[in-house]
């Protein structure tokens, strides 16, 4: 720290023309060297794609079906029949965790899709008419808050019961808040300015003010949220099928495995560690990638700027 | 005061439409509880007549209305299975989240402030950067996940730790502390990267101020600039988060209760949703709902106290 303000003290004296040149051209470099993808972004994408291509492929591998019982391995480790083993029930794990990430990349896709979709537009209803509209959007956020997520979904799991539409559309409830404010406070920021106001005088409507003026401006907050949003679905998505009150029981998914796995952790601890490293790689993938890609949206939008 | 007034005023719309909402949902269920009670092969005379005793065949305004009035009384209505009073047992287990909550924020601090202070002393240093990859790791850990690697570890392989299990505080300190660690360790390596990262900004903010300069111009030592001049002004914003996790962690625990088998109030929600003990779910959630919006009361009031420009409210709109 010492140095640093000694660094700035000389610089402001010691100042050239050629010296600042130097500086801008050192500036523009660090800038494309920090826009560019680097291996924080290719290698987890690498295997994100991975996971992906198995999970979408996954019955052109022939691999056993993922409930079908192999007598012979029961509770085995890997195998030259079974990759990863069997699970206590003498099922596929390798199988079992390719088709566990249909589940869990379905809702991580689907469920903050859904949540933001929402969100948008009562944000933008809110935002842009203001009034007792604002007020009742404002309450029903704050009620939906007011409820800690995992209960929010403990319930619905009772009411509406686990089917993947279920899962992924109850999970992208919880997302409504969050891009409800964003886009609310995005909409009011934009609803005042002139393009919008020279809208207004020709004559157009408010759902065409708000889908073709506002929302373009509006959009690439909410990207970058969709990005954040995705490996928490998964987490979440985990977190309930965990405790068995995601999708039903013999379809397979991370959390559920992991949970089968806990009950045999001191025996067969390999049925609960490797759906739990593959769900923390496609996380931590996830966040990487979504991080960089964030961090290029910032740089675009200030470049643009 | 204005401010506060408007604040509870807000806290208890949000209290009703949290009630209501959660009833609304327990109660138009298909296949509601009077037949969970009769049971698998009961006539539809003995639901009629289950459902007559227990008032259910009234309209629900009404029943929502005798309900939320026995909230206020203490009256929260008795487990259809049990028959266990549900304020009771929630009251009884709270104690024991509360004091998991309060222990995983501290292994969060612990963890947090030197982390924190490490970081901020040389942005973008090694150190920095080491812990800034660990936190990205920790934060992609769930914690469930987290809880199935310590237990494998620590109570499986190492042996040093019970892997799941309550001892009440009667029973001595350490024997209520020790199955606790595990449990706290889990969320607590989830929640302190947020910590973590909110004092590093304020610090690195801290330690450019004019006075941290003139105490390392007076030859004072790192670790006593760090920890005893800036550490304190650092950590507002982190103090504001402790209040705001606090109200986060009551969900947290839901899923670490279960594991380690702890029982909390979030066990006893969990069990009741296996069961379909509607009573006992709609006192849960009320109550989870409460103790968040309490504790987001109590950081809004320490927040105007510290900080008197928020009392005014203008800033928030």
């Amino acid at each position: 720290m010492a140095d640093i303000s000694q660094e700035s003290g000389t610089k402001s004296y010691a100042a050239t023309p050629d010296d600042k040149a130097a500086k801008h051209a050192e500036a523009i470099a660090h800038f494309k060297k920090r826009n560019k993808f680097g291996l924080y972004f290719w290698i987890p994408m690498v295997w994100l794609l991975f996971v992906l291509f198995c999970a979408v492929f996954a019955p052109l591998f022939g691999l056993p079906p993922a409930d079908e019982i192999d007598w012979m391995y029961i509770k085995e480790g890997p195998n030259e029949v079974h990759w990863l083993g069997t699970d206590s029930l003498g099922r596929d794990m390798l199988s079992r965790i390719i088709y566990g990430g249909r589940v869990s990349l379905t809702v991580g896709f689907a469920a903050p899709f859904i949540g933001v979709g929402l969100g948008l537009i009562l944000g933008m209803i809110a935002g842009y008419y203001r009034g007792w509209a604002d007020e009742i959007i404002g309450i029903a956020i704050d009620t939906w808050l007011a409820i800690p997520g995992l209960v929010i979904l403990l319930l619905f799991s009772v009411v509406f019961g686990g089917s993947l539409f279920m899962v992924c559309f109850s999970l992208g409830l919880l997302f409504i808040p969050t891009a409800a404010r964003i886009t609310r406070a995005a909409t009011l920021n934009y609803a005042g300015r002139e393009f919008v106001l020279a809208a207004k005088a020709l004559g157009a409507s408010d759902f065409r003010i708000l889908t073709k003026e506002v929302f373009p401006n509006i959009i690439w907050p909410l990207i970058a949220f969709i990005l954040i949003d995705i490996p928490i679905a998964i987490v979440i998505e985990g977190s309930l099928s965990f405790l068995g009150l995601s999708v039903k029981a013999p379809t397979p998914s991370w959390g559920g495995i992991i949970a089968e796995g806990r009950e045999v952790l001191s025996t067969s601890p390999h049925i609960a560690m490797y759906p739990t490293l593959v769900m923390f790689l496609t996380v931590l993938s996830f966040n990487l990638v979504g991080d960089a890609i964030r961090r290029r949206l910032a740089d675009v939008r200030e470049g643009a700027i | 005061m204005r401010y506060l007034l408007q604040r509870f005023q807000r806290l208890l719309i949000v209290l009703a439409a949290v009630t209501f909402v959660t009833f609304l949902l327990v109660n138009v269920l298909p296949g509601d509880v009077a037949y969970e009670i009769a049971g698998m092969d009961s006539s539809e005379e003995e639901v009629q007549q289950i459902r007559e005793d227990l008032g259910l065949n009234r309209p629900i305004l009404v029943r929502y209305g005798e309900w939320v009035g026995g909230i206020f009384t203490g009256d929260w209505g008795r487990s259809y299975l049990s028959d266990e009073d549900v304020w009771e047992s929630i009251t009884d287990r709270f104690p024991v989240s509360f004091e998991l909550m309060i222990l995983a924020q501290i292994l969060a601090l612990t963890m947090a402030i030197p982390a924190g202070i490490v970081s901020a002393f040389r942005p973008n240093g090694r150190g920095d950067r080491l812990i800034g990859s660990v936190a990205f790791a920790s934060v992609s850990m769930p914690s469930f996940m987290t809880a199935i690697l310590l237990i494998y570890f620590f109570a499986l392989y190492l042996g040093w730790l019970p892997a799941t299990g309550y001892e009440p505080i009667s029973s001595g300190l350490w024997e209520n502390l020790r199955p606790m660690i595990l449990p706290a360790l889990s969320l607590a390596l989830v929640e302190w990267t947020v910590l973590m990262r909110t004092l590093r900004v304020e610090m690195i903010s801290v330690l450019q101020e004019n006075y941290i300069a003139l105490a390392r111009a007076k030859g004072m030592p790192n670790y006593r600039i760090l920890l005893v001049h800036a550490l304190r002004p650092s950590s507002f914003s982190m103090i504001t988060l402790l209040g705001l996790q606090v109200a986060r962690l009551l969900g947290g625990t839901i899923i670490i209760e279960q594991i380690f088998g702890i029982p909390g109030v979030g066990r006893l929600l969990i069990h009741a949703v296996y069961t379909r003990d509607f009573i006992v779910i709609q006192g849960c959630v009320t109550f989870f709902a409460l103790a968040f919006v309490t504790a987001n009361f109590i950081v809004d009031i320490a927040y105007a106290w510290l900080d008197p420009r928020v009392r005014t409210g203008g800033a928030h709109g």
